[in-house]
């Protein structure tokens, strides 16, 4: 299993702020384009985390990982 | 797991996220020692009118582990930069009125300069890094700030450069 999370917009389009999904051998890149696909989404502008840590899109996702969904912030 | 609420206390109390108002006072005492002669603080309040636009009041989301983690981060890269700073940060989520604080920085070094130049530094990167979002409530409806529209955004898609660091 991996946990995916959504934040801010993300999480309006989604529907949702978590979905568990099935673990299947794949990149931080291709799980964004699965999503673009699936949801219609324009995902570019989008850094993910994986595990609470900023990642890049070829990192390798494992079982358990926590993937969220991080888009452009605006704290402060 | 609640990822949005901000009660948990985290590991260290001088990179905090908050649903409750914060206390500048609070936030300046973690920084204060014999070592300092100059402690600068900024703070970070909601603005009524953008681009004329007026707003109501704000909405601040954020995901709460990951954005202590990364103040904690940005505390560690001050420290390398200016090795006599001390740094407090704490970020105010949920609703927020017109002049609330939304975020107090503290910086406390032996000298004002390098107190006024490592404040700076942790403000902008708080825009850069920290996964917190604000919510617009405008008389007209409502957006998410840093959404799709912006400019303010990762062209690749990924973090770059030193925000990896």
């Amino acid at each position: 299993m991996i946990t995916l999370l959504f934040f801010a917009y993300l999480k309006d389009a989604i529907g949702t702020e978590r979905l568990d999904v099935a673990h299947a051998p794949m990149t931080v890149g291709q799980l964004k384009r699965q999503l673009e696909a699936d949801y219609n989404l324009d995902l570019r502008h989008v850094m993910v985390a994986v595990n609470e840590e900023y990642a890049l899109e070829e990192r390798t996702l494992q079982q358990g990982d926590i993937v969220a969904f991080i888009p452009p912030v605006s704290g402060g | 797991m609640d990822y949005e609420r901000g009660e948990k206390r985290s590991m260290s109390t001088f990179f905090t996220i908050t649903d409750q108002p914060i206390s500048l006072e609070e936030v300046v005492r973690k920084v204060i020692r014999p070592e300092a002669g100059a402690v600068t603080t900024f703070i970070g309040t909601v603005r009524e009118f953008t681009n004329g636009k007026r707003t109501l009041f704000l909405q601040y989301e954020a995901y709460v582990p990951m954005a202590e983690k990364m103040l904690a981060q940005i505390g560690e890269e001050i420290s390398k930069r200016w090795p006599e700073a001390k740094v407090a940060i704490t970020h105010r989520i949920g609703k927020l009125a017109i002049s609330d604080v939304a975020v107090v920085i503290a910086v406390s070094t032996p000298h004002r300069k390098d107190a006024y130049e490592a404040n700076q530094y942790a403000i902008e990167r708080i825009k850069q890094i920290v996964p917190i979002w604000k919510k617009e409530h405008w008389e007209d409806g409502t957006e998410w700030v840093g959404n799709q529209l912006e400019t303010k955004a990762y062209p690749t898609g990924k973090p770059e450069g030193e925000d990896l660091i």
